[in-house]
């Protein structure tokens, strides 16, 4: 539905006009920005490795590092137990590294990034061009600001509000930078949450990463503000590998969101992350995505294929990491961000809303591994189909036998909208002490009848009704989400089920 | 997947060319195909998610020397039998069967020398329709090799239970078949104790007509056994299924339950005690496809474990589309004893139809300290507490069974366990 064409009528305040055309249009980040690309050769191998390597000044033991994951990934076998189907993917027909020509000199400043590229972030609706990055001048009292790192296609364009966090300690750049700057932290914690050899996609994305975020906060730190980053897949037939580390020192905070969006295209798009999160003792991560990838349209056709690797260990005692995501994009969804709950007393949390709609298929959950005493982890996954897609929840629980006293409670709910999709439940429990208690609990059902006559008598449309109940289904997570997140959660929930009933 | 020597269970070759000459013209069609099925298949092995959490080679190796040692003869369900048929080291002990009303019974070795028999129509059939999505190889072995077991017509209301015992001595590796048909408006109770053999493979398929009735309750015991059994049922429209099985101190079991509910407005239930100590591995398997109306599934599992015992639960709900108003429980339960034992679990679902209400639950942990707090202070010593406290945690799975009399037999069976241990 065009919004313009319609009518405003008096009494209507501006905002609510705007609220509603946002919400229009389908997938409202399908656009594609025309900029000029630089594109390593197509295809996979060693020189291609070298090559992403050198273009990101990288160190020796960094290249040596990726080649040998390389050389790894050739002898891994591609997994087949996920509940997804989807054409085989030839690795070699794939664009391994692009980025906009503009940052062949990496741009001293924003000020130098190619002004379309700021356009783009600026239609997604990312302030990168904070006024508070012009040095000395200080965002208003009050105002919640957040830090973001930008990543397009294959790099990082820009990072906000470094100077400021700098000054609190906190390290926040693109990785590449973060090889090159603080070698010694990468090289302490690189790869010792997702260790090279953990699984197909993450070797891939060991081998041939090209940009993602760092994150360091020091002992002792609040991080004074949100930080984010943006990821968004640009060019075609290009594969996105980015690699997220974020370290949480002793008794530090941090609180982290992570959005992307990809422009719509008919050809299926891959997208292979890793997040690695490191909390020391008394540490605390929070770590919250909202993933809109392009789905595909309604007969499935294009979409990104999100295969991401996302794991938080919990090193320290007493440190807690909360994994919150609200998955609506992507045509196949295959994460499962997971804690392993190494020191005493630390804690894991996982809050998921899935939403699959039309041909889209997600298989995700999360693993909680407890290996340290008195250790507590709480799972909370909404899953909700529609259309004719395939939504699975797989997760473990596992209570390790020096895991003395340590608790767990699991709850996945699965809503099904329409005779024509599916809803899955995978967990697995595996409980090798007494001391520990361990609860599951999974439900699957339709909208409920009562609530939509109630408020469809209530005047309210179709789509509408469905769109609040099942907001009202989600309510736990959302509630999870920080506010900003939150808003927009809602928002994607509605967008996401649009077409679904009727 | 290379199909491994065909030569497991029993020494008795797989293509044993007695075997099959001496069969009737339907039973030697069933076992070729099964054979067919089980070579190109090939063997489970450890690292098949299917046999995630037990150890599949333990069923199949060779030259497993296993002593089961008798237990006391237990007069469990002494009142209420009337119908005994006795199994003595893996083969039926005698040859002429008791005739009942309603009901037939044959075995399965005489049905095979004939070349058309009734049990032609599911010997095979059930498990084959069994086979996927998960290949279970075990079973098309035992449809391929078996030559003992009983074949038990119901036509209409079997007033009394029909109770298989069985006997065995020394390592007795048995491959047992039965075949339960049960008509249209029939119902029949099969009871299962002792123990077959040494190492038992044994498969029962049911075929429940529209109307029909079947209840299955099966006691394991034998201290020193190995047992794989499978059940695979198909139950038509307005049917009942109910099977409960009580595991005690066998050393490795494994209890697969393959339903498919073809009819609208039936109900299964599957449920499961065990009592594990020490070295004992106890593996529920359950796979219930809904493949119709308004049908109701439930799946109860308790387990008590204690010294190391480790308990398996792998339960899944199927729901084909159009099954709607499909109503699908399961709950599988955990008491842990001490700090040595282990519950592994998998409960699982998977939906294609909106117009369901399907739930898990599954928990584990330790006695609940303020009961065992409460019961001592009101004088019970602590082991006759804790003894309590087991057998109201097992009680819901023993409320699965309809009759009430069969019920309390199991349960004071239980408490005779309990009490010896």
């Amino acid at each position: 539905m065009a919004m313009d064409d319609v009518q405003v009528k008096d009494g209507v305040d501006a905002e609510t006009v705007e609220a509603v055309k946002a919400l229009s249009g389908a997938y409202k980040y399908g656009w594609n920005t025309e900029i000029e690309m630089e594109y390593a050769p197509k295809g996979l191998s060693e020189d291609i490795v070298r090559l992403i390597s050198s273009k990101n000044d990288e160190p020796e033991w960094m290249l040596d590092w990726r080649l040998a994951a390389y050389r790894r990934w050739l002898e891994l076998i591609e997994p087949d137990w996920a509940m997804v189907d989807y054409p085989k993917i030839d690795f070699q027909d794939q664009y391994y590294y692009a980025r906009p020509k503009s940052m062949e000199e990496k741009p001293k400043s924003l000020d130098d990034v190619d002004p379309k590229l700021l356009e783009t972030y600026k239609k997604l609706g990312i302030p990168l061009k904070e006024q508070a990055l012009l040095a000395g001048v200080e965002a208003p009292e009050g105002e919640r600001r957040v830090a973001v790192d930008a990543v397009f296609d294959s790099v990082s364009v820009g990072t906000t509000f470094q100077a400021e966090l700098m000054k609190a300690g906190v390290i926040f750049c693109s990785i590449s930078e973060a090889i090159r700057e603080h070698p010694e932290l990468v090289r302490k914690y690189l790869g010792t949450v997702v260790p090279v050899s953990d699984n197909y996609y993450a070797t891939l994305n060991c081998a041939v990463f090209s940009d993602g975020s760092f994150v360091y906060i020091p002992p002792g730190v609040r991080c004074p503000m949100e930080l984010s980053t943006y990821f968004r897949i640009n060019a075609e037939n290009t594969g996105q590998f980015e690699r997220t580390l974020i370290i949480a020192d002793k008794e530090s905070y941090v609180s982290y969101l992570e959005g992307c969006t990809a422009p719509q295209r008919d050809i299926a798009q891959l997208h292979a992350a890793v997040v690695e999160l490191i909390a020391l003792d008394d540490a605390e991560i929070k770590y919250s995505t909202v993933q809109n990838w392009y789905p595909g349209d309604e007969n499935g056709k294009g979409g990104i294929y999100n295969f991401v690797t996302k794991r938080a260990d919990c090193r320290g005692d007493r440190s807690k990491v909360m994994w919150t995501q609200v998955e609506t994009g992507s045509a196949v969804t295959w994460k499962y961000p997971s804690c392993v709950l190494r020191g005493n007393d630390s804690q894991g949390e996982f809050y998921s809303i899935a939403i699959a709609n039309n041909m889209q298929q997600a298989d995700t959950g999360t693993k909680m591994v407890h290996l340290g005493k008195n250790t507590k982890s709480r799972i909370v996954s909404k899953g909700i189909s529609a259309g004719k897609a395939q939504n699975t929840y797989r997760g473990l629980v596992s209570m390790h036998p020096k895991a003395k006293n340590s608790r767990n409670f699991t709850q996945c709910d699965s809503l099904l909208i329409g005779d024509k999709c599916g809803a899955h439940t995978v967990p697995y429990i595996e409980v090798k002490n007494n001391s520990s208690r361990v609860e599951h609990e999974a439900t699957t059902s339709k909208v409920d009848d009562d609530q939509l006559f109630y408020c469809r008598s209530r005047g309210m449309g179709e789509e509408d009704a469905v769109a609040l109940v099942v907001n009202g289904f989600c309510k736990e997570v959302l509630q999870a989400l920080p506010m900003e997140f939150a808003m927009e959660a809602q928002a994607l929930v509605a967008i996401s089920l649009e077409g679904s009933v009727g | 997947m290379v199909a491994s020597s065909p030569k497991l269970i029993s020494d008795r070759a797989l293509h044993d060319a007695e075997l099959i000459s001496n069969s009737g013209a339907w039973a030697k069609n069933a076992r070729q195909s099964a054979s067919a099925r089980a070579q190109e298949q090939g063997l489970p092995q450890r690292r098949d998610e299917y046999w995630k959490y037990t150890r599949p080679d333990l069923f199949v190796q060779k030259n497993v020397a296993l002593i089961p040692q008798a237990r006391p003869e237990i007069s469990i369900f002494a009142d209420q039998m009337k119908t005994e048929i006795e199994f003595k080291n893996a083969k039926l002990a005698a040859d002429d069967l008791p005739e009942i009303d309603n009901c037939k019974i044959e075995s399965l070795s005489n049905a095979c020398a004939l070349d058309l028999h009734w049990v032609q129509d599911i010997y095979g059939k059930l498990e084959l329709a069994g086979q996927n999505p998960v290949k279970r190889s075990l079973a098309a072995l035992n449809t391929a090799m078996a030559t003992e077991g009983l074949l038990v017509h119901a036509k209409g209301q079997v007033s009394s239970p029909i109770r298989i015992h069985s006997v065995s001595i020394g390592s007795i590796d048995a491959v047992i078949h039965h075949v339960v048909k049960v008509e249209a408006g029939a119902s029949v109770t099969l009871i299962e104790t002792g123990q077959y053999g040494a190492r038992s493979n044994v498969v029962i398929e049911v075929e429940v007509a529209d109307t029909g009735s079947f209840h299955h309750i099966r006691i394991q015991d034998g201290q020193e056994s190995h047992m794989l059994t499978h059940i695979f049922a198909s139950i038509g429209a307005d049917a009942k299924f109910k099977s409960f099985t009580l595991t005690a101190d066998c050393k490795m079991t494994r209890n697969e339950c393959i339903l498919e509910l073809v009819g609208d407005n039936s109900s299964v239930t599957v449920a499961g005690a065990c009592l594990g100590d020490s070295n004992f591995h106890h593996d529920d398997t359950v796979f219930i496809t809904h493949d119709a109306v308004n049908c109701e599934s439930r799946q109860v599992f308790k387990k008590v474990l204690r010294n190391g015992a480790v308990g398996v639960f792998q339960g899944k709900i199927l729901v084909k589309a159009g099954a709607q108003k499909t109503d699908g429980y399961q709950i599988s339960q955990s008491l842990l004893l001490d700090e040595d034992s282990q519950f592994l679990a998998k409960p699982e679902l998977e939906i294609y139809a909106d117009d369901v209400a399907c739930s898990h639950g599954s928990t584990s942990g330790a006695i609940d300290e303020e009961a065992l707090f409460y019961l001592r202070s009101r004088g019970v010593p602590e082991p006759k507490a804790v003894d309590l406290l087991t057998l109201s945690f097992i009680a819901q799975a023993i409320g699965e069974i309809e009759d009430p009399d069969l019920a309390q037999a199991i349960l004071s069976y239980l408490t005779d366990i309990l009490e010896a241990r």
